[in-house]
């Protein structure tokens, strides 16, 4: 498997675990890790961890949110406001966790070059 | 290159997580909110109501059924468990709201939404709410049982507060960025207080001040009658008060101070009130009494009532209980049942307070200088500096009013008089009812109560039907509290209270009914002075008619009128409208509207164009009436519907009716038709906007979700029909908050139902799943269990134990 692959699973599987005891912000601890154990180059530093992440939390609040027909995800996105499509607010989810992963995941990209450097 | 790029991404990825990790305005931490394993997607689904639950220090197993309503049905070995596993149920559905009642109670809600709480937050604690919880306390401190079982009510929250881990708080934390603090026995009084503000903190002392200056006093009695012509007591007229031998408190010659106010402290929802009525078993179907109560409140989510069934092996009491306060408020157990509606009385009144010049910890009374305490307000603002407010105590009360809060001027302030400063053991008037057997229970246990002053209805299996006006209340003299009073004289200070036993009350009355509906409380041969801002005048009539209408009633009856759209108001001034107004003049348009109107029956139902065009006509000419009244910088209050219509109708000439603006002198029936025009083209405007103004549309009835109504998590335009003073007195947004109907069989069967749901979680689907069936009439059958062994009603058993 080549290192993206390595990276989407190790940043999906370190998220899932440290999510059990960790804020939300483990997202962004488990890209970091993620790249210094398996560095990319160039846009697939962010796109690899985002993509990872956004197929982590929008699937995880898909089944979630799926088990109680979408009773509070429809409200939630009245609120925010998505027009009350519960499938935009798992998208914006997504995108979210993604964003967090994909900029940690340029910062241990960097680390790692510092790192190496020194 | 390298260092700059890592430092670029650095700053990238604090950037990032500030961003996602903080409140701007009212958008939730994003970050926080979104993400699936902490954030709100853990809230989308029901609770949990079944297995074992360990809490600290219970002293034996308690059962916890849950029926298809998820009302929780508790069976309890001894009360401490009882109350103990109150308080963790009601914390496990409605944690939220309990605790946001008490920051509302006491006058922190800028420690949870900011600055722009702090104008409220203030005049909740210049009003003293803090000040009365600590009295409140106090007095429930002294009697070692409360004091005990507010004890463990207090563990069992706490107990799931503790158990409660991040992902699993209620979503409105997680949406304003905050944890659940520790209950106390304290938050149980703040919460009693809170309801004696909505209920008995209504006053309008200092708006009758500024009218009797203003119009003077011939002029003031004709506007504010403290008796209407038409009279129908909640205690009946025959009603014998020989046994009453300590007089009224005799009226001292004095004068009162006749200042301007500019502004007055917010007030109460002026529709909180409510129906209560129980037929003896002479006029039921069945021969066993039947009891109804309705109590008026704001319509709001979670809704203000969590229903509950709270049994040991020495009693079993069910009802609606105010989640925050031990057990049943209103409801019945296998001997009693009780409701409340709000008693009429005066119970605040203002002084004004003359400071020493030099010393504003100094005021005058008695001929002396006494000193004031001072009480320093510190009230925490999310995101800034804590803010101070000075309080100054005289033995009135709270200085409300002064130079530092919507005061006149130096060196003079305004105290409160309230009994909600005095203190008193509430909660031990509902544990008692909790377990009444008989009358006397009844009467025992309210004897207690303080505030707010409640008409309490009772009716028992063993056939006695009762009511009794109960609160503490003060012996007044004739007009005291009417207006603001010299806070200098003595004689002006409250004198005493009327001993309890003769608070006004009827037992087993001739008519084979009793009922209350906020009307006035008694007639002029009760021996004390009775006075109040507003009397009911209207839903009153229509009960007591029904009532009194036919020999047998039974529970169809009693839902009938419960859902009594009957706009009585309307009834009695239409058809002189229509008799006096000119409408030779009206286009082809207005005709057609005068003869919609025309058309009505008079019921404020969904489908009538009646109602809507009545709503609009009278506010109109309300208004029209009362344009003397618009006058900048001077606090008043208009006078009653009722006595506005009396006035048309019998002094349709006086001057009051004459349009200021206008250089035409008007009189009622030029009012009535301009007033009509005026409706025409605002109903025409409103069709364009929004389409047909049937009364449902119009009304478009909404119960609104304790922050502000946040539309995702109210629900709007309920087709429901009703309106201010009507039996069913569901307006826009308050009414019917709590629908209750029991018949005193043995053991007793009741109904019930209120506009929300048992969760407070707005993920959940008993959110809200009881507001359609109570806009349509319908009501849930109260399965009241009589032992712990399951039913088919049960659809979950949840069972707390011992750690």
């Amino acid at each position: 498997m080549n290192t993206k692959g390595l990276n989407f699973i190790a940043t999906f599987v370190l998220a899932l675990i440290l999510s059990f005891f960790m804020p939300w912000w483990s997202v962004m601890l488990a890209a970091f890790i993620a790249a210094l154990l398996f560095s990319l180059k160039g846009v697939s530093s962010f796109f690899v961890p985002f993509l990872s992440i956004l197929v982590f939390w929008a699937g995880y609040s898909f089944i979630l949110s799926n088990a109680n027909d979408f009773t509070l995800a429809r409200k939630i996105a009245v609120l925010l406001p998505l027009k009350g499509n519960p499938y935009l607010l798992i998208l914006l989810t997504g995108l979210i966790g993604g964003l967090a992963a994909g900029v940690a995941g340029i910062f241990g990209g960097q680390c790692r070059l510092i790192f190496k450097k020194e | 290159m390298k260092s700059f790029r890592f430092l670029l991404s650095l700053l990238l990825t604090v950037s990032v997580f500030y961003g996602l990790n903080t409140k701007f305005g009212s958008v939730p931490p994003i970050g926080k909110f979104l993400n699936p394993y902490t954030g709100f997607w853990q809230n989308e689904s029901d609770e949990v109501i079944h297995g074992k639950v360990s809490i600290n220090g219970l002293k034996d197993k308690v059962t916890v059924h849950y029926d298809a309503e998820l009302i929780p049905h508790v069976f309890a070995q001894n009360d401490i468990d009882l109350y103990k596993a109150q308080g963790y149920i009601t914390a496990k559905h409605r944690l939220w709201q309990m605790e946001f009642q008490t920051y509302a109670a006491a006058g922190r809600v800028s420690e949870i939404i900011g600055k722009s709480a702090l104008k409220y937050d203030r005049q909740v604690r210049r009003q003293g709410m803090g000040f009365g919880a600590e009295k409140a306390i106090e007095k429930m401190n002294e009697d070692p049982e409360t004091a005990s079982l507010l004890k463990a009510f207090a563990e069992g929250v706490n107990s799931y507060i503790e158990q409660l881990k991040f992902k699993d708080i209620p979503v409105e934390y997680k949406l304003l960025d905050y944890y659940p603090e520790e209950w106390t026995e304290k938050k149980t009084a703040l919460l009693l207080m809170y309801m004696t503000k909505d209920l008995a903190s209504y006053d309008s002392d200092l708006e009758r001040t500024n009218a009797l200056r203003i119009f003077g006093k011939d002029r003031f009695d004709l506007l504010y009658p403290e008796v209407f012509d038409m009279e129908d007591p909640v205690i009946p007229k025959d009603t014998d008060w020989s046994f009453i031998d300590v007089p009224m408190t005799e009226t001292p010659k004095s004068d009162i101070p006749l200042e301007t106010i500019a502004k007055t402290l917010d007030k109460p929802h002026p529709d909180n009130g409510s129906n209560n009525w129980a037929i003896s078993g002479e006029k039921s179907y069945s021969g066993n009494p039947i009891l109804a109560n309705d109590p008026h409140l704001g319509l709001k989510l979670p809704s203000i009532w969590f229903v509950m069934q709270l049994s040991t092996p020495d009693h079993n009491a069910f009802g609606a209980t105010l989640p925050g306060a031990l057990g049943v408020i209103s409801g019945f157990n296998n001997h009693i049942s009780w409701g409340e509606t709000n008693a009429t009385r005066d119970v605040v009144d203002w002084y004004k307070i003359e400071f020493k010049e030099g010393d504003p910890n100094k005021y005058k009374h008695d001929k002396q200088w006494k000193e004031v305490k001072q009480r320093v307000e510190s009230i925490k603002i999310k995101g800034e500096e804590t803010y101070l407010d000075t309080v100054r105590y005289t033995h009135h009360g709270p200085v409300a009013y002064d130079t530092n809060f919507m005061g006149n001027r130096k060196g003079t302030g305004f105290a409160m008089k309230w009994i909600g400063h005095v203190g008193g053991n509430n909660q031990k008037t509902f544990l008692e009812l909790n377990k009444s057997q008989d009358y006397d229970d009844y009467v025992d246990a309210l004897s207690y109560y303080t505030a707010p002053a409640q008409n309490f209805v009772f009716a028992s299996t063993e056939g006695d039907i009762a009511l009794w006006i109960q609160g503490q209340l003060p012996n007044k003299w004739k007009g005291q509290g009417k207006y603001l009073m010299d806070g200098s004289n003595p004689d002006h200070d409250w004198q005493g209270f009327i001993p309890q036993p003769f608070n006004a009350h009827t037992k087993n009355p001739e008519r084979g009914f009793v009922s209350s509906a906020n009307q006035r409380p008694v007639d002029q041969s009760y021996p004390y002075y009775v006075f109040n801002d507003g009397y009911e005048t209207y839903r009153n009539k229509v009960i007591n008619d029904f009532l009194g209408s036919k020999d047998k009633f039974d529970i169809q009856d009693f839902k009938d009128l419960h859902n009594n759209n009957y706009n009585l108001k309307a009834a009695d001034l239409l058809p002189y409208m229509f008799e006096t107004m000119n409408i030779s003049g009206l286009s082809v348009e207005e005709m057609d509207i005068l003869n919609d109107i025309k058309a009505w029956n008079f019921n404020n139902d969904i489908d009538e164009t009646g109602p809507s065009i009545w709503s609009v006509w009278w506010g109109n000419l309300y208004q029209t009436i009362w344009d003397e009244y618009n006058i900048d910088e001077v606090a008043l209050q208009k006078p009653s519907a009722y006595q506005s219509i009396y006035l048309l109708k019998n002094k349709g000439n006086d001057v009051f009716m004459d349009i200021v603006a206008t250089p035409e002198i008007e009189t009622a029936k030029e009012l009535f038709l301009i007033s009509f025009k005026e409706t025409v083209k605002s109903l025409q405007t409103w069709k364009v906007a929004n389409g047909n103004y049937h009364w449902e549309a119009y009304k478009s009835t909404f119960v609104g979700h304790l922050l502000q109504a946040l539309p995702a998590f109210s629900r709007f335009n309920l087709p429901i029909g009703g309106g201010r003073g009507i039996v069913n007195a569901t307006s826009k947004n308050h009414g019917p908050s709590w629908r209750m109907i029991v018949e005193m069989s043995s053991p007793p069967k009741a109904l019930g139902i209120y506009p929300g749901g048992q969760s407070g979680n707005p993920g959940s689907k008993y959110y809200d799943n009881f507001i359609d069936d109570w806009a349509a009439g319908k009501y849930n059958q109260l399965n009241y269990m009589q032992s712990e062994i399951k039913t088919d009603a049960v659809i979950a058993t949840q069972t707390l134990i011992s750690e």
